[in-house]
């Protein structure tokens, strides 16, 4: 019976970080075994590694959310129903404007991880705040553009072209808007307890929320916006 | 103040209606009064409200489940004795728009409070067991899921009180489901259910997949894990795919409702073939989460009552995912009378038929399992059996409406109504009957009441096959699905002849509940002291019955498929000498508390009472920060009491390793 895969101590915590780095020492662990019944891992729930691989099938699934909204577009957006059409409502400058508040946000958001690995608590905070204040310009310029619409009298009731316009970059909005509150928890919890394990996992759940965000934004660009003035 | 709600909402001149709540309230009063008087109230919330442990969960998901099956099967009767009576003069004893209701909600409640929560507990139950894991990837989400599911069911149950219930049909197709043909409150009492059951579920789906994949046992490869686990993973991954797009379409309808879109509408550019086509993409995968669990269930059934291994695990596994594949396209067939092309038709009724074969090789891997076995006829196996023969009738009526021309007859017929109730009770529900006679002695400690539980199956094979088979025959003869009243003279007697099988059913039903009391009051002769009463080969039959809080003392080595029985050939037992600290999840309120607000927050919505849901909504947001924000998640259960515990097993080793 191999020594490394059962003896050990009562009270000793040869705990390992988790299960994400399970398997090759398991594998290893099984080389060594012999005949051993047991192996000399102690599992933890809730790791960091755990955690991110649930939010990124979270975010597939919401993925997929948005792919039904995406598909109830494509289907409805021309049944205008005598109202706007596309052409007529959007701005393409002014989209454009937003759209690049949401992907420099991306950039800076990226800028914060970085600041996050080299152990920077200030600079990741600072990071954060930019981004969360180019996501804020994103949401105000969209309810902005919202409320113009409505104005005038696009709204969603008017047909079933603007129904599908509003959910689908609404939903979208609705999104920016939880991950500009889940950034702002997550500052106040890293200027509170530091860049804890349990803090870096969270900022690399919400920084993948917010990436994830921007790339459904480019599909809301393209989509909707884009192919709207070129038809 | 209250918006939409009156005193008035409160059906008190239905006597019908009445009686079902006056029973409800009974009941529950008597519960919370029992709890009371033997002042079980902080065990129930420390033990079991706020449980993180996947055991305890599961097994409130059970009950949860049979509560609701025996609110569905009530409802079941009440069609049958309906469609039994209504018949020439006679207009029975239910009107239309009550009768409308009550398919309704036998359907929603079957699907989503009875099956999917049984299924869901049998998962968490025995899944973690399997692979030899601690507990699941997220146990408080595992919490909040099923806290989800129950505010789901306390939903539906309240729409009998306080409103009504949809009158839709189980999917609320519109136009009928818009504000301009249901205006009442029904339709959104079955929105916010499903959409709040629906999220939880979905975090379920995310939890078991990250469970399976990264918390099982040194030397499970994938390839060695039970099929049940297998099949769990296929389902959790179509309902991390199918449930968002639910979520959605239920999302759309409700903006049609509440905020005056057209997604759905007959006017201004809405299409409501839009819903039926969305709710499909959704539906016929939720029907594989549905079967594949069970298929699994079968798959640990058959080899530990044979007395041999699994005949072809390999194709098993392959077969599974070929089925959750293939479920994601064929929604179409639902609808072929839509009006499409005859090349998306056709295409559609020929990936349905391809289903048929990797189905076809589960069942003969179950036949050729068996063969030259040394079958031994358990309950769990009869189940089993019943199952490999009405499922396959089921099947062939399935694949026989794959065929578009055919299904032109067949749409909306008795036909189909016979062909998924042979196919949903043939393989769902006999499947949940077999693993919970199959895995009661793991879960509670003792093995059902074997007289009853035979008395119970044959009720329910006999009385399935008299009341649905004929359905079949009705359909052929044009009887249509949903119908309070007929005229036809040929149809009356097969209608009394299904109720009579309903009867039977519920015969057997009432057996099973008197095995549940039996087996309670007997667990002491019926206990299982070995942890391992059928000669088991996985790894869930290692453990002591009940499993303890954190199920392995030590986690074991996996050398092979059929892992417990690859240990017992060796002479190996789970014991051991020496133990360490293990690290446990701490009970929480924040799955209970999230639960709660979600219910009312459902209730704000459906009658328009904006300031409560405004409440609740920042409510959930609130215990999710205050939780984000508490450190004490965990703790340490010592050595010593790891191994004290070990020992009340019998499962300490003396002397050195």
């Amino acid at each position: 019976m191999s020594k490394s895969s059962i003896a050990m101590q009562d009270g000793s915590l040869a705990l390992q970080p988790g299960y994400a780095d399970h398997a090759a020492d398991a594998l290893r662990d099984l080389r060594q075994a012999g005949d051993a019944v047991f192996a000399d891992v102690e599992p933890h729930h809730d790791t960091a590694g755990t955690i991110q691989l649930g939010f990124w099938i979270y975010l597939m699934s919401d993925c997929l959310l948005f792919s039904g909204l995406f598909a109830t577009y494509a289907v409805l957006h021309g049944h205008t129903a005598g109202g706007p059409t596309p052409g007529q409502l959007f701005d393409l400058p002014y989209t454009l404007t937003e759209t690049m508040f949401l992907l420099f946000s991306s950039f800076t958001c990226g800028l914060a991880t970085l600041a996050m690995n080299a152990d920077k608590k200030n600079a990741t905070l600072g990071w954060l705040a930019v981004t969360f204040a180019l996501g804020l310009g994103f949401v105000i310029m969209e309810v902005h553009e919202f409320a113009g619409m409505v104005a005038i009298g696009a709204t969603a009731e008017r047909s079933a072209f603007l129904s599908c316009f509003f959910t689908l970059v609404g939903t979208h909005g609705l999104h920016v808007t939880c991950g500009l509150i889940f950034m702002a928890v997550m500052m106040a919890a890293v200027a509170r307890k530091g860049l804890t394990a349990t803090n870096r996992a969270r900022l690399n759940c919400m920084m993948l929320f917010w990436h994830f965000l921007d790339i459904i934004w480019v599909g809301v660009f393209s989509l909707v916006y884009l192919s709207g003035v070129v038809h | 103040m209250l918006g939409k709600l009156t005193l008035s909402a409160i059906p008190y001149s239905n006597p019908i209606i009445m009686f079902g709540v006056g029973l409800m309230v009974l009941v529950a009063l008597s519960v919370l009064g029992a709890i009371t008087y033997f002042h079980k109230w902080k065990y129930l919330w420390r033990e079991w409200l706020t449980s993180v442990d996947h055991k305890k969960i599961g097994i409130m998901y059970l009950i949860l489940a049979g509560l609701m099956l025996l609110r569905g099967f009530a409802d079941a009767i009440m069609m049958r004795t309906q469609q039994a009576l209504s018949y020439g003069s006679s207009m029975g004893y239910l009107p239309p728009g009550h009768f409308d209701q009550i398919f309704t909600a036998h359907g929603t409640i079957m699907i989503f409070f009875m099956a999917m929560p049984f299924i869901i507990g049998l998962m968490n139950c025995m899944l973690p067991l399997q692979i030899g894991a601690r507990d699941v990837a997220f146990p408080l989400m595992n919490n909040l899921s099923f806290w989800l599911t129950a505010a789901g069911a306390m939903l539906v149950n309240v729409a009998l009180a306080i409103g009504n219930f949809s009158r839709t049909g189980w999917l609320a197709y519109p136009p009928l489901s818009e504000l301009h043909y249901s205006p009442g409150v029904g339709v959104d009492y079955y929105i916010w259910a499903l959409q709040i059951s629906g999220i939880g579920t979905t975090l379920t789906g995310v939890n078991f997949i990250t469970t399976i994949l990264k918390m099982r046992a040194p030397g499970m490869k994938l390839m060695r894990m039970p099929v049940f686990a297998w099949a769990s993973l296929i389902a959790n991954v179509l309902i991390v795919a199918a449930f968002p797009i639910l979520t959605v379409t239920l999302g759309l309808l409700a903006m049609d409702r509440y905020v005056g879109t057209h997604f759905f509408t007959n006017a201004l550019g809405g299409d409501p073939m839009m819903y039926v086509n969305l709710i499909w993409i959704w539906g016929h995968p939720e029907v594989y989460i549905l079967i594949l669990p069970l298929f699994g269930v079968y798959s640990e059934i058959v080899p530990v009552f044979s007395g041999k291994r699994l005949f072809g695990y390999t194709s098993m596994v392959y077969a599974t995912v070929a089925i959750g594949l293939l479920s994601l396209l064929v929604w179409l067939h639902h609808f072929f009378t839509m009006g499409n092309s005859p090349g998306v038709n056709a295409f559609f009724g020929i990936t349905t038929m391809i289903i048929a074969i990797p189905t076809g090789v589960k069942i003969f891997n179950w036949m050729l399992t068996m063969y030259r076995g040394r079958i031994r006829f358990e309950t769990p196996m009869l189940w089993t059996i019943a199952f490999l023969i009405t499922f396959t009738i089921g099947g062939m009526s399935g694949v026989l409406m794959s065929v578009p021309p055919a299904d032109f007859v067949l749409h909306n017929s008795l036909f189909l109504v016979a062909h998924f109730h042979n196919v949903i009770i043939g393989g769902v529900v006999f499947g949940i009957f077999a693993g919970l006679s199959y895995w009661a002695p793991k879960i509670f400690g003792f093995k059902l009441n074997d007289t009853l539980g035979r008395a119970a199956f044959w009720c329910w094979v006999i009385g399935f096959y008299v009341a649905f088979m004929p359905l079949y025959v009705l359909g052929f003869m044009g009887a249509t699905r949903r119908m309070d009243h007929y005229n036809v003279p040929a149809w009356h007697p097969l209608f009394i002849i299904a109720w009579v099988g309903a009867m039977i059913i519920f015969t057997g039903i009432i057996l099973q509940i008197a095995q549940v009391v039996v087996s309670i009051r007997q667990r002491e002769q019926n206990r299982d002291l070995t942890g391992d009463p059928w000669n088991g080969r996985t790894l869930e039959w290692a453990l002591p019955s009940p499993a303890p809080a954190y199920n392995f003392a030590r986690i074991p080595i996996v050398r092979d498929r059929d892992a417990f029985w690859e240990m017992k050939q060796r002479g190996v037992a789970l014991k051991s000498s020496t133990f360490v600290p293990i690290h446990m999840p701490r009970n929480k309120a924040a799955g209970f508390i999230i639960g709660g607000f979600a219910f009312l927050f459902a209730f704000g919505m459906i009658w328009h009472i904006w300031w409560l849901a405004a409440v609740c909504l920042a409510g959930v947001l609130g215990t999710l920060i205050r939780h984000a924000f508490d450190d004490d998640r965990d703790y340490y259960l010592g050595a010593e009491e790891v191994r004290r515990m070990e020992d009340l097993h019998g499962r300490v080793q003396a002397g050195s390793v």
